[in-house]
């Protein structure tokens, strides 16, 4: 049963890690500050909430110890992650920073109630 | 419905009290009949029977997960892709929802599907301007998304 549970905490860390990976690798690679914001605020949520319950599994059913700090961390950033992601992205728009040279189209652009962008 | 669960816990207190037994087991038994007593006079409260409600929330929180799953995977496939060839772009979406909880957890949802995030919200919160990854193909795709997510918060707030 242990040796279940062990092997189970070992994939989702493993899963967990690689995925932090491949959004780093999306923060060099992509082109705009928009297109990295998708990989930042995605990949980097669900890898980091897989090493947390990939930690939770372990210490639970390896060692008999019931943390509910690990749970609750996941609840936050699984809360708070999203927002992070339209925060910087919205302020990066309003602060005046180009798209990438091949995006299609623009409806934020000409939309009525620009009021408080003063350029 | 929080009047109605105030209500459901109240019952299964008159229970514990019948009984002369104040342990956690008495407790469940009471809430469970009380539960019972509720669904049978549910035609007397204004709003409807709270469980429907509970069960919308819940199915609302297995919708984020699988979302946050299939997101993940599509941004692995676009940064391990061989080829910068997606499309991105701002489009906007006009919402029925009116409450600023619903228009949080609509962007929340918005953000955490598959090419998309929410890039800032109209004045009037009616429109939210959506940059999408690969814009051209999935137009018609991410609109019905979305009705799926409006249906799913209107399911739990009407």
């Amino acid at each position: 049963m242990n040796e279940i549970f062990k092997i189970i905490a070992m994939i989702l860390i493993i899963l967990g890690t690689l995925l932090s990976l491949v959004s780093t690798f999306g923060i060099i690679r992509l082109p705009d500050v928009y297109t990295r914001n998708h990989a930042a605020s995605k990949a980097t949520t669900l890898g980091i909430m897989f090493i947390l319950l990939g930690t939770f599994l372990y210490f639970h059913y390896v060692h008999g110890h019931f943390d509910t700090r690990v749970l609750l961390g996941i609840f936050f950033i699984f809360l708070t992650s999203p927002v992070a992601g339209h925060l910087l992205s919205r302020s990066a728009y309003h602060s005046g920073v180009k798209m990438w040279d091949q995006s299609v189209e623009d409806d934020l652009k000409n939309a009525k109630d620009k009021v408080y962008i003063s350029k | 419905m929080s009047f109605q669960i105030l209500l459901n816990v109240f019952l299964a207190w008159i229970w514990m009290f019948l009984k002369n037994d104040y342990s956690t087991n008495s407790f469940i038994i009471g809430y469970l009949l009380g539960l019972m007593i509720m669904l049978l006079y549910r035609k007397f409260f204004n709003e409807r029977f709270y469980l429907s409600r509970v069960i919308a929330v819940a199915s609302l929180l297995l919708l984020f997960l699988k979302e946050l799953v299939l997101s993940n995977i599509s941004v692995l496939k676009l940064v391990l892709k061989p080829k910068l060839d997606m499309r991105p772009g701002i489009f906007a979406l006009e919402t029925e929802l009116t409450k600023d909880w619903e228009i949080t957890i609509l962007a929340n949802l918005i953000t955490l599907t598959p090419g998309t995030l929410v890039v800032d919200v109209s004045l009037d919160s009616k429109i939210l301007y959506i940059h999408a990854v690969d814009i051209q193909e999935k137009h018609e795709a991410i609109e019905s998304i979305k009705n799926t997510f409006e249906k799913a918060i209107m399911e739990v707030s009407r």
